[in-house]
């Protein structure tokens, strides 16, 4: 029985699902289990009566629940299997012969053949059928028929080809061993291939015949060519169908050596066409780099182009004697090699030494008489290495000795003096024409034009070997080009020169050919199939069916006519074949052959290659019903209140969500610091003189909260290479010869402390022993640890510093010690003291810092109660040095906080009045 | 003894909340004892009442003599006279109030000795003597007693529900119950007659679990009592509740009545809230001394 794509192997089972709506009614009749309550208020109930007599229903969504559960156990045991194989489809019996294209174009759905045939000969070996296996693109005939299991073992094995069968290679087909009725099942790659038909009436004669094809569109991309300086790519599609775009991938050697996607290109098939075309305009340096193109997501060799030396433009270096007439650019030696040279070849301007490295394919000198030691021998290395050297003779030439005497290394001939003029004014005679070229040259075969003349050239010296060496002469038998080999390459000799001056030739379209053949321009077109003949081309790489290089191994050479025309087959792959001076590479698509579709008669059955696999379902829908009841049974305990309380999950929840609060603990740490005033201490890492440095900073807040208007927080001491520094008005530093250095941003984030206007006041600490400087430990580190510190320059604070009178009139700074001067910034020396004005007009900014080494802090330092921590002086004087102390102390934070306040003009009528009293 | 100590330790716990508490006697009743509770009268005790001119009839050795030679008159120095009260408890011990609907809820009988031993404790810091009905434990003050009582107070019986014992009420004195009065109201009102009769007055604390307040039951269910004297079953529970929770507030209401009849006060108190509301209203209900 079958309903849609599903089977079941016991059907009648199914009647089962009458019985679930009776199910439903009995089930939801009768009550659950009653549950015993311990309850006291039972009391209250005796008596009371339910109101009907079908009560608590089981809840619809449970009922329901169950009965999937039910209707799943029934139909998971009736068998329902989906895409049962049809068994009608085995009617045929008896031997089966499979054929495969195997060519290019079935390498793209190769997989999906794969897993069609093997479900055949799985369904063959069931069935106790033999099988043969042909692959129409080998040679060879039919092989035996076979277990179809022996077969499947084979399978691994089948690859497809990177060519397509020809009908010599179709032929064999036909013979098939000791078998009269088989049955045939073609796998098709869609293409029409020649020879078809034919098979295809001598394989109906011995049965039926089936095809399997992908519907899937056949891309391939043809040779890449040259066409106005870039590359052109075509694709072509089998079947003309909807707009399509397609992308063309360019690949190459990147400078590392490895293969990478160097451009990609969008090919647009439009509706109803089958050629696709675009340009790729590449740089000529990674054009140079082209390996291959390949249309993206294809995996079969017609979608890969292999590029050649057709693709490659040659680099050319154009170097002229010593140019004297500026100007005339029709004169020029070089005018018509670059307008020959230009639309096919790179051109390079230099000098000779800069452009050797280069390694150009070419050198062309045209008129260069001598080259200079290191020059020539660099010249010859390049040449002995594959080079080409085109040389111009010109008045320069013939005017020197080059190659006189002796052959000189560059020279293909030696030359006689002075050369010869013809049908000038001056000479007797018509200008000479060329003579036909030879068998042997390589211009061999061009079409001489009437007009070209030469009316002077250099001349060779008759040696022994100068008959090799000429490859164009003119009609008198005088050599025009003359050439010699050097190690792998040549030097070519040009018996006039490149201008119009002694010869037509450049005006020629002869003289274009000419350059094409010597190589210096690439040839654009592949080279006909007579001009290989008698040459041998090795395979280099060839292409396998999935469009992969692979290295040629030891495959045969091809001869060159062949290369050319050849069909493509086991002899003949596509690949890259390396013959003299060039490479060809041979694709699987040429130029101008199109895609065709195969059109099968209508009465061969064509299908598709998807298939569909049987699966049995009842296992899984049985294991559904398991799963049903495990929620019937949760829902169920829910329902009576027996399942673990929500209360604990939620718990558990919570218990998760305060282990993900974050840490808001360090944010808080500087709030104060930022929302109130607080004096500030470096941490030197001496625990002593940090904790004093922390009382006395408390002492001094403590002072300030007292008599001032400012009222500090809590002292805070910091740590330069963490802390932020912005938030402290003052930071008092005192100084330790054993504190460690701080870092390069440490000192970054001082000095922009300091320039933001913060101060720092450094306490030596020392004043009791030493004077100021490096005479004491502690001066050498404070110098060590202000040496990258923006400070201006300093001087001890003058009597009229605003220090002296920021809160308190002082003109002494004590701390513990009341040692020696104290240094701020210096006043600038243009301020000069008015006249009756007891201060100079100092306005400007607050001294960043403050250095002096009284031990500030002992003097300040007090503990949590307000009792002094360290003695100073002795005695009621030594009380009035504290105070003093605390006084410097309010005045310098005083300064800090209102700046040069006190200063100003305008305070000093009340000032001065203060003073007098 | 074990579970003695915990129990005790809780009401500590729970009584040290609270100043001690002072009943209020209204009446003077006739065995009065000597306690710490000014009447508000001379009469016999330790604090000073006030001076009062000699009258006929004092004796001499009455007289103050200090206050006396300020002036020219006599005094008399009296003395506030003072006594104690006697409360009895009567604390449900039956099987039903050994119910919890949940395992965080404290069992009704747990939450009833608490409140009722932190009361005694409350009592017996302010002076007054407190016994347990039933004729077992007699009214008596002191840290001892209040030992007695923890141990008294942890015994259970097995009937599934109680009546209020009222023996050993001492006339005029005070009472506290504590139950979830869900027995026979009938007992119940005889023995609050009774007890009203001999001018006994009191309080009813009437301890409930939340279950036995909302009846969250459903579905097919056999109710049993605590004992397992008692079942009901019921096809559908969810139905019962809108009836159950009808004769739950009669069974309160009889109650309230009854109290207000008898001049008791009448409390209803839930495991699941806080004990120390309870004890306050019971601490309020003991200084007041009347119904609201």
């Amino acid at each position: 029985m079958m309903i849609g794509a599903l089977g079941f192997t016991a059907p009648w089972l199914l009647a089962a699902l009458i019985a679930l709506p009776i199910l439903w009614l009995i089930l939801r009749a009768v009550p659950p289990a009653p549950l015993r309550r311990r309850f006291p208020g039972v009391v209250l109930l005796l008596g009371l009566r339910d109101d009907d007599s079908v009560t608590d229903r089981t809840p619809w969504w449970l009922m329901l629940l169950r009965m999937l559960a039910l209707a799943a156990v029934i139909i998971g045991l009736a068998g329902p299997v989906l895409n049962p194989q049809a068994e009608d489809q085995q009617a045929a019996k008896g031997p089966l012969l499979i054929l495969l294209d195997a060519s290019w174009a079935s390498a793209r759905d190769w997989a999906a053949q794969q897993e069609l045939l093997d479900t055949i000969l799985a369904e063959a070996g069931r069935e106790g059928r033999t099988v043969a296996i042909k692959r129409l693109s080998d040679p060879g005939p039919v092989p035996q028929f076979q277990a179809a299991e022996e077969m499947r073992r084979l399978l691994p094995g089948l690859v497809p080809n990177s060519w397509i069968a020809q009908p010599d290679m179709m032929a064999p087909a036909l013979v098939i061993p000791d078998e009269d009725t088989f049955e045939t099942r073609w796998f098709s790659d869609g293409l029409m291939h020649p020879g078809r038909d034919i098979l295809i009436a001598a394989l109906e004669k011995h049965g039926p015949v089936s095809v399997y094809e992908s519907p899937r569109a056949i891309l391939a991309l043809a040779p890449a060519l040259m066409q106005d300086g870039g590359v052109n790519l075509t694709a072509h599609r089998a079947r003309p169908g909807t707009p399509r775009e397609v992308t063309a991938e360019a690949y190459g050697r990147d400078p590392a050596g490895i293969e990478r996607v160097l451009a990609s290109l969008t090919l647009e098939f439009a509706a109803g066409d089958t050629n696709a075309e675009a340009t790729l305009l590449l740089p000529a340096e990674l054009r140079e780099r082209l390996t291959h193109f390949a249309l993206s997501g294809q995996g079969h060799a017609g979608a890969i182009s292999l590029t050649d030396d057709s693709l490659k433009r040659r680099e050319v270096a154009l170097i002229a004697g010593r140019d004297d007439r500026e100007g005339l650019e029709l004169l020029s030696q070089l005018h018509y090699l670059k307008q020959a040279l230009i639309p096919t070849a790179d051109l390079l301007d230099g000098a000779l030494m800069d452009i050797l490295p280069a390694n150009p394919d070419v050198i062309v000198l045209a008129d260069v008489a001598t080259l200079a030691g290191g020059e020539q021998a660099a010249l010859l290395e390049w040449v002995d290495k594959g080079g080409l050297l085109l040389r111009f003779a010109g008045p320069r030439l013939a005017a020197s000795d080059v190659s006189r005497d002796a052959e000189a290394p560059l020279m293909p001939v030696r030359l006689r003096v002075g050369g010869r003029s013809v049908g000038g004014a001056m000479s007797w005679g018509s200008p000479k024409s060329l003579a036909p070229f030879d068998e042997n040259s390589p211009f061999h075969g061009l079409e001489i034009p009437d007009d070209v003349t030469v009316s002077a050239q250099v001349l060779a010296q008759p040696d022994p070997t100068l008959a090799d060496r000429v490859i164009a002469q003119l009609n008198d038998g005088t050599p025009l080009v003359t050439r010699k080999r050097i190690g792998q390459g040549q030097v070519v000799l040009f018996h006039v020169p490149a201008n119009a001056e002694w010869s037509t030739l450049p005006l020629s379209g002869l003289f274009v050919q000419m350059l094409e053949r010597l190589a210096v321009s690439s040839a654009a077109a592949m080279p006909e199939a007579a001009e290989l003949a008698g040459t041998t081309w090795k395979p280099v790489k060839v292409l396998d069916g999935f469009g992969a290089l692979q290295d040629a191994g030891n495959l045969p050479g091809i001869a060159g006519e062949a290369l050319i025309d050849m069909p493509l087959g086991p002899d003949l792959r596509p690949g890259i074949y390396d013959g003299p001076e060039r490479r060809i590479a041979r694709n699987v698509m040429a130029h101008g052959s199109i895609l065709e579709p195969m059109t099968w008669p209508a009465r061969i059955p064509v299908s598709g290659l998807e298939h569909l696999d049987e699966t049995a379902l009842g296992g899984w829908l049985l294991a559904a019903a398991l799963i049903l009841l495990t929620l019937d049974i949760l829902a169920s305990l829910a329902l009576s209140g027996r399942l673990l309380p929500a209360r604990a999950t939620t718990a558990l929840l919570a218990l998760m969500m305060l282990s993900t609060l974050p840490d808001a603990g360090h944010a808080q740490e500087n709030t104060s610091a930022a929302s109130e005033v607080v004096l500030a201490h470096v941490l030197t890492g001496n625990r002593e003189v940090d904790s004093t440095a922390q009382a006395g900073l408390f002492g001094l807040s403590q002072t300030l909260f007292f008599r001032t208007s400012v009222e500090p927080a809590s002292p805070i001491g910091v740590n330069l290479e963490t802390d932020e520094l912005a938030f402290f008005p003052l930071l008092y530093w005192p100084v330790t010869p054993d504190q460690p250095m701080p870092s390069a941003e440490a000192y970054i984030k001082l000095n922009t402390y300091l320039r933001k206007g913060g101060m720092i006041l450094f306490d030596t600490r020392d004043a009791n022993i030493s004077g100021f400087g490096a005479s004491s430990p502690n001066g050498a580190m404070l110098q060590k640890l202000a040496a990258p510190l923006d400070i201006p320059p300093l001087e001890p604070v003058p009597e009229d510093h605003v220090l002296t009178r920021a809160f308190y009139l002082l003109q002494a700074f004590p701390g513990r010690y009341a040692g020696r001067s104290v240094w701020a910034e210096a006043a600038p020396p243009e301020a000069e003291k008015i006249e009756g004005m007891p201060f100079r007009n100092l306005n400007d900014g607050v001294t960043p810092v403050v250095i002096g080494g009284n031990d500030w802090a002992a003097a300040w330092a007090m503990d949590e109660n307000g009792r002094y921590m360290f003695p100073v002086g002795r005695g009621y004087a030594g009380e009035r040095q504290r105070e003093l102390a605390y006084r410097f102390g309010v005045n310098l934070v005083m300064h800090v906080l209102t700046g040069n306040y006190k200063s100003d003009q305008v305070h000093v009528p009340a000032l001065l009045e203060r003073l007098g009293q | 003894m074990s579970q003695t100590a915990p129990l005790r330790g809780r009401a500590e716990a729970e009584a040290a909340r609270l100043p001690p508490l002072l009943a209020r006697a209204e009446h003077l009743a006739g065995a009065v004892l000597l306690g710490e509770h000014g009447r508000r009268r001379a009469g016999l005790g330790d604090d000073f009442w006030q001076y009062r001119p000699v009258m006929p009839g004092d004796e001499r050795r009455h007289i103050d003599w200090r206050r006396s030679a300020r002036s020219d008159s006599q005094f008399v120095r009296q003395r506030e006279w003072k006594i104690s009260q006697s409360v009895m408890l009567w604390v449900d011990a039956a099987a039903s109030m050994r119910f919890a609907s949940d395992t965080t809820l404290p069992e009704k009988s747990d939450r009833a000795r608490l409140l009722a031993l932190a009361t005694a404790i409350l009592l017996i810091r302010g002076g007054e003597r407190v016994g347990l009905t039933g004729g077992t434990m007699p009214p008596r003050r002191g840290q001892p007693q209040i030992q007695r009582l923890a141990q008294a107070l942890t015994q259970g019986s097995d009937e599934d529900y109680a009546t209020p014992d009222i023996r050993g009420l001492s006339a005029h004195g005070r009472a506290l119950f504590v139950s979830d009065f869900l027995g026979d109201t009938a007992a119940v009102r005889a023995s609050l007659t009774a007890a009203a009769d001999r001018g006994v007055q009191g309080i009813l604390l009437q301890v409930l679990d939340p279950a036995e307040e909302t009846f969250p039951f459903r579905g097919r269910t056999i109710f049993e009592s605590i004992g397992g004297t008692l079942a009901h079953e019921t096809l559908k529970a969810g139905a019962l509740q809108a009836r159950y929770l009808e004769r739950l507030a009669a069974r309160k209401d009889e109650l309230a009545r009854l109290c207000l009849a008898t001049g008791w006060q009448y409390q209803c108190h839930h495991t699941h809230i806080s004990p120390q509301s309870a004890l306050l209203w019971l601490y309020r209900a003991f200084d007041r001394g009347r119904v609201i």
